[in-house]
């Protein structure tokens, strides 16, 4: 260990960086598609960042500029307070993607050997294999394994190299119910010794039951971030709809009212007691009149910004 | 729990530097499981290994010698010629079809985001084409000592031993222009389209028509040939047919190598532009 710090050079402390990586400002274009549109996004050291939102809402792109595998058009995107591009810096991260089709006739041992003699300091395979559960494995052909093995198998060569930084893209797509709960499982485990994980999912529950702080992205922006805790409060709000003569400064003033808009001569409101605010507008304004009250959530912010049916989303949140 | 053998260290200051002998190690590795899933892969190792020991046994020893009645001159020819064409495919379909393959499903995505050392990429594939072309040259090496007697020295053997391994490499460098362009599944296609008419318009298996012989110049395997037949001391194909009149399509040894090494180097950068820019 003492060797270890020794060796560590000034360059690689993460002393002159906050975050684990960062994107400032961020945007990125393909042709007249805006992929995202000015984001920041920061993960701190030792959280879950759950990075959340529907298809094409820009969240493999971010994840590509933090692993270098694109440049940003504008802003900056660092890892460990350096450039992704930097071999260096890669050596801290660890990465499970999606959709990679890995060498058939490499045996699980294999695969897992090959990762780790990327780093200076890994696992040996067999930690790595155990500490997946994929020991059982080792000598199979990865050509041969079923779906859910292999991405036991890319999990075990993401954490090979005992990275501090992870990401996640969808570790659990077409897995079973067992497999996904063993999976968030190691997940926990890696958190709570130390590892700070990106997680990019589908799967609202995923985010719940693991993250620490989630980023909501739609059509490359930012739309909510928080804790989960915090998001989960939006989703407790109610939105109101309605026509009044009142003024949005005075509504804002009221208990529990959270945001105000006036759109197209329609007053919107959030609220985390939509029953108390209903009944103070009906008690302010005599020409109060069309009034509809929804839940507020993350389905919704997601349709508002996508433009799907907003009434599916409202149900989805509420079931 | 092994947890905890994650967590060693994992706060702590931790070099992200590697020893060179890390470094070596990464270079290692990735050029041992290169070849080992090379060699595992019936689809690609059993054509490019055997197909030139069986056609050279067929056609060079026994068809063309049940013909030269005798002379050495066509076993030499027959020996230099089929080697050519036998380190002409690991090259340029184990770069084609691999390159291309891991660009279309995802491998090479992941190997640029992970800290893959990018060079050990492209050396353990050259590696990889370089082995196989060693194991076809000793297996044809071994079969014109036993059955083809070109009635070569040592040295000659030796000489074209190590310049037809060398010589796969603008045929490595070809291949890998095709699989940083072409989609995985044209890359076969793409490949064959520029290994035929190599291989035809090399001369290695037939005197070409004088009117056809200008053509030869776009072939690589041509100049590879005439380089390997020069150190040998035996006449080409097409020099042998037309006799004392000779053929059109001269080169000289400097020529030979300048426009294989310019092959190389071209088909290498701008392949290597390519993956930089769109991976």
């Amino acid at each position: 260990m003492k060797e270890a710090m020794k060796q560590a050079t000034k360059d690689d402390r993460l002393s002159d960086c906050d975050y684990l990586a960062e994107l400032k400002g961020v945007s990125k274009r393909f042709g007249s598609v805006v992929a995202l549109d000015g984001i920041d996004l920061q993960v701190r050291p030792g959280e879950l960042l759950a990075v959340l939102g529907p298809n094409g809402a820009g969240k493999s792109t971010a994840i590509s500029l933090l692993l270098g595998l694109q440049q940003p058009d504008a802003g900056s995107a660092r890892l460990l307070g350096r450039s992704p591009l930097l071999l260096a810096a890669r050596r801290s991260i660890g990465v499970m993607m999606q959709e990679v089709a890995l060498s058939p006739e490499l045996r699980v041992r294999e695969q897992i050997e090959l990762v780790a003699s990327y780093y200076p300091d890994p696992l040996s395979p067999d930690a790595a294999m155990e500490m997946t559960r994929t020991t059982a494995l080792g000598g199979r052909p990865y050509g041969k394994l079923s779906g859910g093995q292999k991405r036991q198998v890319q999990f075990a060569m993401a954490v090979v190299g005992r990275p501090r930084l992870l990401f996640l893209d969808e570790p659990t797509v077409g897995l079973d119910l067992p497999s996904r709960e063993m999976m968030w499982a190691m997940v926990r485990e890696l958190v709570s010794a130390g590892a700070s994980i990106v997680l990019t999912t589908h799967y609202l529950e995923e985010a719940e039951s693991l993250a620490d702080r989630v980023v909501v992205l739609a059509k490359g922006r930012v739309i909510a971030s928080g804790t989960v805790r915090e998001i989960r409060g939006i989703v407790g709000h109610k939105r109101i709809a309605c026509s009044t003569s009142l003024s949005a400064e005075l509504i804002a003033s009221w208990p529990g009212v959270q945001t105000v808009s006036c759109e197209r001569g329609r007053m919107q409101i959030t609220a985390s007691n939509a029953e108390t605010v209903v009944k103070r507008l009906v008690v302010a304004d005599a020409d109060f009149q069309d009034l509809e009250v929804r839940s507020a959530g993350l389905a919704e912010a997601f349709t508002e910004l996508t433009q799907e049916s907003v009434h599916e989303s409202t149900q989805e949140v509420a079931s | 729990m092994s947890a905890t053998t994650f967590a060693v260290e994992n706060n702590l200051l931790r070099s992200t530097t590697m020893s060179s002998a890390r470094l070596r190690h990464a270079y290692l590795t990735e050029t041992k499981f290169e070849c080992l899933r090379a060699l595992r892969a019936p689809a690609f190792a059993i054509p490019f290994l055997l197909l030139p020991l069986v056609l050279y046994v067929l056609f060079g020893v026994f068809l063309a010698g049940s013909m030269s009645k005798g002379d050495s001159t066509i076993a030499k020819i027959m020996l230099v010629n089929w080697a050519v064409f036998g380190v002409m495919g690991p090259g340029m379909f184990g770069f084609g079809m691999f390159v291309a393959t891991e660009r279309g499903q995802g491998l090479l995505t992941l190997k640029r985001a992970l800290p893959m050392p990018p060079a050990a990429y492209l050396f353990s594939k050259l590696i990889m084409a370089m082995l196989f072309s060693a194991i076809v040259m000793a297996t044809l090496v071994v079969a014109a000592a036993v059955l083809g007697h070109p009635g070569f020295s040592a040295g000659q053997y030796i000489g074209i031993y190590l310049l037809d391994v060398l010589g796969s490499l603008p045929f490595c460098a070809v291949g890998l222009f095709i699989g940083t362009r072409a989609s995985a599944k044209s890359a076969p296609a793409f490949a064959n389209l520029a290994y035929l008419p190599f291989m035809h318009l090399g001369g290695l298996f037939y005197p070409l028509p004088k009117s056809v012989q200008p053509l030869e110049f776009f072939s690589p395997a041509f100049y590879l040939d005439k380089l390997a037949l020069r150190l040998v001391g035996a006449p080409s194909l097409d020099q042998l047919a037309m006799g004392a009149t000779g053929p059109s399509s001269h080169a000289t040894p400097v020529m030979c190598v300048a426009v294989l090494a310019a092959v190389t180097l071209l088909c290498v950068g701008l392949s290597i532009r390519r993956l930089a820019r769109v991976g």
